[in-house]
């Protein structure tokens, strides 16, 4: 345990906050996640001038000691000293925005009313000037009483004069916070915008460059369409972009298998280690680029402003099923990867409708899905074109996508009028204004959103597809018996056939959709081993191309059906267990396996009962 | 003249004069007050999301913000003025 001083970074969201907190610590950072609550906790080192270390711990942003949600709920917690699995912070650094002191400057107040050391940054000056306002923070400091340091976070502006003033304070380390705070903080509202009419000296110009640009991305025409063409954009971006990198990553995973194969005996460890681990693990990383693509375009949405204009516009809709334009930014994620998108839903405050964005989640068509999507439309959709250029294998697959995100709609309004019933909560959200996002900002958020990702997907995806190695590599089939039929996988495949054969999946199809609990896209390449395998000696039949195959095996329907399944079938169970995580219990991950194959089993029923009918 | 946040037509400068906090959840009144809602303070209707108008982006004080006009029916305004209290 160390016992270096701690201090806390604390101030309304929008402040600049974060980017102070990188500014300070760099890359020093660590990212953990408070007790019992899905509350990330990120902190950092510094230095003081004098050389004492400081670890610095960033509050989640909020507007008051009236906590709404439960990140605010933590930030005041730890400032009180009643925070689980946090001291009291020695000391605080309070962001404030200029431009924006009349609402800061109140809870700069409350803050002060707890009587502990305490240092403001007043942080945006720069954008002050830009909007023709003039800070005195001489005055301001004399008002509040506290040390006032100008900065500029995003240009590093007035650092060491924070230091300085961090260094100066003294500290009483035994005094407690005063937390008898007043409830009605209307007083302090009134002296916050008495204070702020004193220390600014000129009157602002307006926002004209925000207002410029709000009038445009927010016209009631113009706007959605301004949002669909950058949601085109950035799937464009995922899906192309990433086509370099994801072949740079299966050549790495080949070449690591090859060496492996090449240099160890062989024996059981080796078929472990090629088969099981390089190939589990590669099935994720796989995934790398097109969730650092989709990241980058969201953090860059966010950290210019434009994310909370895009909640604002897509509001109306989402309220129509019961959720609200917080969700958006959680259900957009969801389309690399439900993991990332379930881990956003902390912005939702509302329980209920944060527990029915996490159960629609996977609903979202992930890039998981493509590869299974790519192979079946492959082989049994004619790729003709249907006029204006559109072809029909495209068309399948965005039919697919708008099947996705219709169900996912169902699901929600059927979820809020049932188990997540609640009155609706309202969309009241600040608008910030509109900045340049720093590269340095965008780095160290896609770090952690990667890491976090390979950490939580990692472990479980490699430990799932050992296990399902072993299931369908032992027992071994004697000569005569085919292997995809004689291993315990096999075995469990054929019970699972009893149940899927009315919906029109073959043998192979149920082994498929075992492995492909692991992770989606493997289930091609169980699709491809099963064959493989199975061709056994005729080594022809066992190259021939998985399409050409599958083509030849599958009637249309029960291609049909796959696809259907695959829409709503509740995989991976990384998933599952990201959502176990984030609502602390099994009750509903399992209620989401639950719903979710069902739906899945009656949309793929439904499909091949329609097709075989309809003559397909 | 007092009309209603919701009624308030776009771009004309007002007042915050009364805030009927009991019509509101406990939720909803605590983030108003949060975002600076209080009697007194000049606020104005800038854009209405599309399809419908709901919900409003308003200025309050010198913070643009968004709310459902469920909630901007609880506040009640004076058009004119301007005067920043």
């Amino acid at each position: 345990m160390t016992t270096i001083p701690l201090f806390a970074l604390v101030g309304n969201p929008n402040a600049g906050k974060s980017a102070l907190f990188n500014a300070l610590t760099g890359a020093r950072q660590k990212v953990g996640n408070y007790p019992g609550v899905t509350v990330e906790r990120h902190a950092g080192r510094m230095s003081l001038p004098d050389g004492r270390p400081i670890e610095l711990v960033d509050l989640p942003g909020t507007y008051g000691l009236e906590p709404t949600s439960p990140d605010e709920q933590v930030t005041r917690d730890v400032l009180f000293g009643t925070q689980d699995g946090e001291r009291l912070p020695e000391a605080m650094i309070v962001v404030i925005d200029a431009t924006n002191l009349d609402n800061h400057l109140r809870f700069v107040l409350q803050l002060r009313a707890l009587g502990r050391p305490m240092v403001v940054a007043l942080n945006m000056v720069d954008m002050a000037a830009r909007d023709g306002l003039v800070v005195d923070e001489g005055k301001l400091a004399s008002e509040l009483g506290v040390p006032v340091i100008p900065t500029v976070a995003v240009r590093k502006r007035g650092l060491d004069a924070l230091k300085d003033a961090l260094a100066d304070l003294s500290m009483v380390a035994t005094a407690q916070p005063d937390t008898s705070v007043d409830r009605d903080i209307r007083h302090y509202q009134r002296e916050s915008r008495r204070i702020a009419a004193l220390a600014t000296v000129e009157q602002p110009r307006g926002r004209a460059f925000t207002r410029t640009i709000d009038r445009v991305v927010l016209h009631p025409v113009a706007g959605p369409l301004i949002l669909l063409a950058l949601l085109f954009i950035m799937f464009q971006a995922v899906f192309a972009w990433s086509e370099t990198p994801i072949g740079w990553i299966e050549g790495a995973q080949a070449w690591l298998a090859e060496r492996a194969v090449a240099t160890l005996p062989d024996n059981f460890l080796r078929d472990l280690l090629v088969e099981g681990i390089i190939a589990g693990v590669g099935s994720v990383v796989v995934f790398l680029p097109q969730i650092l693509i989709l990241f980058f375009f969201i953090l860059l949405l966010e950290a210019s402003g434009y994310m909370v204009r895009a909640a604002f516009l897509m509001d109306r809709m989402m309220a129509g099923v019961g959720l609200s334009g917080r969700s958006f930014i959680p259900l957009l994620s969801s389309f690399a990867c439900a993991i990332p998108g379930i881990m956003a839903t902390r912005s939702v405050e509302d329980p209920r409708e944060r527990l029915t964005t996490i159960m629609i989640a996977p609903l979202m068509t992930c890039s998981a899905r493509l590869p299974v999507y790519a192979v079946i439309i492959g082989a049994f959709i004619p790729a003709r074109n249907v006029g204006g250029g559109v072809g029909l294998q495209g068309l399948v697959l965005l039919g697919l996508y708008v099947t996705g995100i219709l169900g996912a709609m169902l699901a929600a309004w059927a979820l809020r009028r049932s188990v997540a019933k609640g009155a609706p909560s309202g969309f009241t959200m600040e608008m910030p204004r509109y900045q340049l996002p720093q590269p340095r900002d965008l780095l160290i958020g896609l770090w952690q959103r990667a890491y976090a990702f390979l950490r939580r997907a990692g472990t479980i995806i490699m430990g799932v597809t050992v296990a399902l190695w072993v299931l369908t590599s032992f027992p071994q089939a004697p000569v005569g018996e085919k292997q995809s039929e004689y291993s315990v996988a096999g075995r469990i495949a054929s019970g699972l056939e009893v149940v899927l054969a009315p919906i029109g999946f073959n043998h192979e199809m149920s082994l498929a959709v075992i492995p492909a609990m692991a992770a989606r896209e493997v289930a091609v390449s169980a699709l491809q081993t099963v064959y493989a395998i199975d061709a056994g000696d005729d080594e022809e039949a066992g190259a021939t191309a998985l399409g050409t195959q599958l083509a030849s095996r599958w009637s249309l329907p029960t291609a049909l059906a796959f696809l259907a399944w695959f829409v709503f079938a509740p995989q991976c169970l990384s998933t599952i267990a990201v959502v176990r995580r984030e609502t602390n219990g099994w009750k509903w991950p399992l209620f989401m396996l639950g719903y979710l194959f069902a739906l899945a089993y009656l949309a793929a029923g439904a499909t091949f009962w329609i097709a075989t009918a309809a003559g397909l | 003249m007092q009309v209603r946040l919701d009624e308030l037509p776009y771009d004309t400068p007002a007042t915050v004069s009364e805030i009927h906090w009991d019509s509101l959840s406990d939720r909803d009144a605590r983030k108003l007050r949060n975002l600076g809602f209080d009697e007194g303070v000049a606020i104005e209707a800038l854009y209405g999301a599309p399809f419908g108008g709901d919900p409003l982006a308003v200025r309050i004080g010198r913070m643009q913000i968004a709310l459902r006009r469920a909630q901007a029916r609880a506040i009640a305004v004076t058009p004119g003025g301007g005067l920043a209290a």
